[in-house]
């Protein structure tokens, strides 16, 4: 516990210290910039209902990871199965005939579930039985997966007239998720993030399942034990992993955009990477950390507002805080090491 | 010793708060705020700077007046950030009117306004205001730039040596559609009325790329899609999009050798990125409009409107008065530029009319019989692309 704490006051001091020295690089004030992220992202309930509508993706990836993680897997192809989520549940949600706004958005969340969890298996799937590294494969995917919303958004699925790439026609209101009354984040995201990770939790700490996943990924001879083959506990995860995204992708369609657009991944699925590594693989950091992230990605809007700076500057402030989390991660194996 | 950590307390409390004082006083003591979402970068030498500028100018001339702003306004940018928010920002520091300078905000300004009765809102272009339950604090605005596509297609066809010109097209709605079905009315009428030849030898082709402006992966590279025309046969190329790749191209194409121009689009400035290769640009000015909706604003006389302003034809390239200019560029030989002013003062008196009878749309049906003339309706509401236009109008 100690050694965490001074992980994470060691991370942190470098973390502002990058991102001050970017700042000054940028020319821009320093204290004027953080203080700006800080109040764009805490100042009012419309601004933490939008870092908010980003923790949830971002957990639900983030949780999706530690499964693959856990199975020593690298699923890059998270991205696409955020996509192929929402695609599912967009699918779903276009079914005609049913009247129950509730019956059609229960069907898109398995849909979306099925989605992102059969992309997962694909995959896994090229792992297992093509020999195709699941980073290699992954990527693929994502590609394949961008290809195919693009084809869904200016082709089948494009609104009458127009094929843009703002997406397809806006939902009907009633197939909008609700919200907290006075707040702008879905209730039911935020109770799909929280269930998801306590869910993770006890499936990766306390179930037996959960010990043998964490075993085979350390050492996949360890399935020998466990009279079983290491294949069918990575596809396990990395469908689990891919439902997750899956469901993020249902939460975007459904609670933040009101439709499918290109970009409906909105990169949290290459973010909730860095995320878990950052993390070092514990749970536990997770929702802190998508906290993080998401009042980041939120409050950096108030850089080009408020002193005319580049947004993007937000990105280079997230790699920094990755490199300095992986330079922690490499001083710390190093030490172990001598 | 206890003193001085006192004290340290004291000044990192007073740290603390200094950090965490909400920031709307040097908004708020302006007189009039307003808010400017772009759907580009604001130096994109196209759309998003023509709006940017018109707002600088705004602030110049409106006194007392403002602007706040944010560029990239869209999903691949801004991952996560949707129109409502952003426009609670902008309200939250004191902006009394938003603008959303894209056909692509339409969803999401129109949930800002429902979300804001008391903040006024002025969409670029779309036609709310036309529907009498939409929101009365939600006004469209727009330049009648189908002169503008006119003179370019007029200027082009004049100019091409191949009877070959291609239409860098943004992607595919009634605005676009009417904008180049305008383009090809203009190279038509230059090609059959003034170099009198046949309609048959002109080929105008429309290659729509997905978006206002690149979006690496997922729309069509335009700059990719201009080689192409160039490669094809083309030797002009007009463009739709906000930003200036048809003319970068053809400017180092011509530096190789090649015989070629290009027509930007949008923005007064976009000809500097390859002055060489550039035939003119047709240019929004969006100063008028805006001061319209701005005064109104101030003065409690606002209303719903949807605004579609034309040229000043006594003096177009005005930026103050005319809300849509074209500028001859450096590669328009003079006849061109003769030309052009005659059928810049036909269109302007009324005497040339190209959206007149007998016209087809692409699949052949009847658009216009002869001696109809189209209502601003048919023409803002456009199905699809013309009879004699190559390219898709789905």
């Amino acid at each position: 516990m100690k050694r965490l704490s001074l992980d994470i006051l060691l991370g942190s001091l470098l973390v502002f210290g990058f991102t001050a020295l970017v700042l000054l690089i940028a020319g821009a004030p320093v204290l004027a910039s953080f203080k700006n992220i800080w109040l764009g992202a805490f100042a009012s309930t419309s601004k933490i209902s939008q870092v908010l509508s980003v923790w949830v993706p971002l957990m639900l990836c983030s949780c999706g990871l530690i499964y693959t993680f856990r199975a020593n897997l690298w699923n890059i192809g998270i991205e696409g199965q955020v996509t192929m989520g929402a695609i599912g549940a967009m699918a779903a949600l276009r079914i005609p005939g049913i009247e129950h706004p509730a019956l059609i958005l229960t069907l898109a969340f398995f849909a979306s579930f099925l989605g992102g969890g059969l992309w997962g298996l694909l995959a896994g799937g090229l792992k297992t039985r093509g020999g195709v590294h699941e980073i290699f494969g992954g990527l693929g995917l994502n590609f394949v997966a961008q290809g195919f919303i693009l084809w869904l958004i200016f082709g089948p699925w494009k609104r009458p007239g127009i094929a843009s790439m703002s997406g397809t026609e806006l939902l009907p209101r009633d197939l909008w998720l609700s919200t907290f009354p006075g707040w702008r984040v879905a209730t039911a995201g935020v109770i799909i993030a929280v269930a998801v990770l306590i869910l993770t939790w006890l499936f990766l700490e306390k179930s037996r399942m959960g010990i043998k996943l964490k075993a085979i990924g350390q050492n996949p001879k360890a399935a020998l034990l466990y009279a079983t083959s290491p294949e069918r506990y990575y596809l396990q995860s990395i469908i689990i992993a891919g439902g997750c995204a899956g469901l993020a992708g249902f939460l975007q369609v459904t609670a933040v955009y009101h439709r499918l657009i290109p970009s409906i991944s909105s990169g949290y699925g290459y973010l909730a990477l860095l995320l878990v590594m950052l993390s070092g693989y514990r749970i536990i950091l997770i929702p802190f950390l998508a906290l993080f992230f998401a009042s980041l990605n939120v409050g950096a809007i108030q850089l080009p507002i408020v002193l005319q700076l580049d947004s993007a500057l937000s990105g280079v402030i997230q790699g920094c805080c990755v490199l300095s989390a992986l330079l922690i991660l490499g001083l710390r194996q190093k030490r172990k090491q001598s | 010793m206890k003193q001085s950590v006192t004290s340290m307390a004291m000044a990192f409390v007073a740290a603390v708060a200094l950090l965490l004082t909400p920031m709307q006083s040097s908004a708020a003591e302006e007189n009039f705020v307003f808010g400017l979402l772009m759907v580009g970068p604001s130096n994109d030498h196209g759309w998003s700077q023509a709006h940017f500028e018109a707002g600088k100018e705004i602030e110049k001339h409106i006194p007392g007046s403002k602007m706040i702003y944010i560029d990239k306004v869209n999903p691949a940018d801004r991952p996560g950030i949707t129109i409502p928010f952003l426009v609670e920002d902008l309200v939250s520091k004191g902006a009394k009117l938003i603008i959303g300078n894209s056909n692509d905000m339409t969803d999401g300004i129109r949930e800002a306004a429902m979300l804001h009765p008391d903040i006024k809102f002025i969409h670029i272009s779309g036609d709310d205001a036309l529907n009498p339950e939409s929101p009365d604090n939600l006004s469209n605005l727009m330049g009648k730039m189908e002169f503008g596509q006119m003179m370019a297609g007029f200027a082009a066809a004049m100019t091409t040596k191949t009877g070959k010109i291609g239409y860098l097209g943004p992607l595919i709605n009634d605005e676009t559609k009417r904008l180049a079905a305008s383009c090809y009315l203009g190279a038509h009428y230059a090609w059959t009325n003034v170099l009198k030849k046949d309609a048959s030898a002109l080929t105008f082709k429309v290659s729509w790329i997905g978006f206002w402006f690149n979006i690496p992966g997922v729309t069509s590279d335009p700059t990719q899609v201009a080689k192409n025309f160039f490669d094809s046969g083309a030797d002009v190329v007009i463009s739709g999009i906000d930003t200036t790749e048809a003319l970068i191209v053809a400017d180092q194409k011509k530096k190789e050798g090649a015989d070629v121009t290009a027509i930007p689009y949008d923005y007064q400035g976009a000809c500097s990125t390859g002055p060489d290769a550039c035939l003119g640009v047709p240019y929004f000015n969006w100063f008028k409009g805006y001061a319209h909706f701005i005064n109104n604003t101030i003065n409690n006389t606002w209303e719903k409107e949807w605004l579609w302003l034309g040229p000043n034809w006594a003096d177009m390239n005005n930026t103050m008065t005319s809300t849509i200019s074209f500028q001859n560029g450096k590669a328009m030989n003079s006849e061109t530029q003769t030309q052009l002013a005659a059928f810049a003062k036909g269109l302007g008196d009324g005497s040339i009319s190209l959206f007149s009878g007998p016209l087809n749309f692409q699949d052949k049906s009847v658009f216009l019989k002869k001696g109809e003339t189209a209502t601003d309706m048919q023409i803002w509401n456009l199905p699809q692309l013309l009879e004699g236009m190559e390219g898709a109008s789905k």
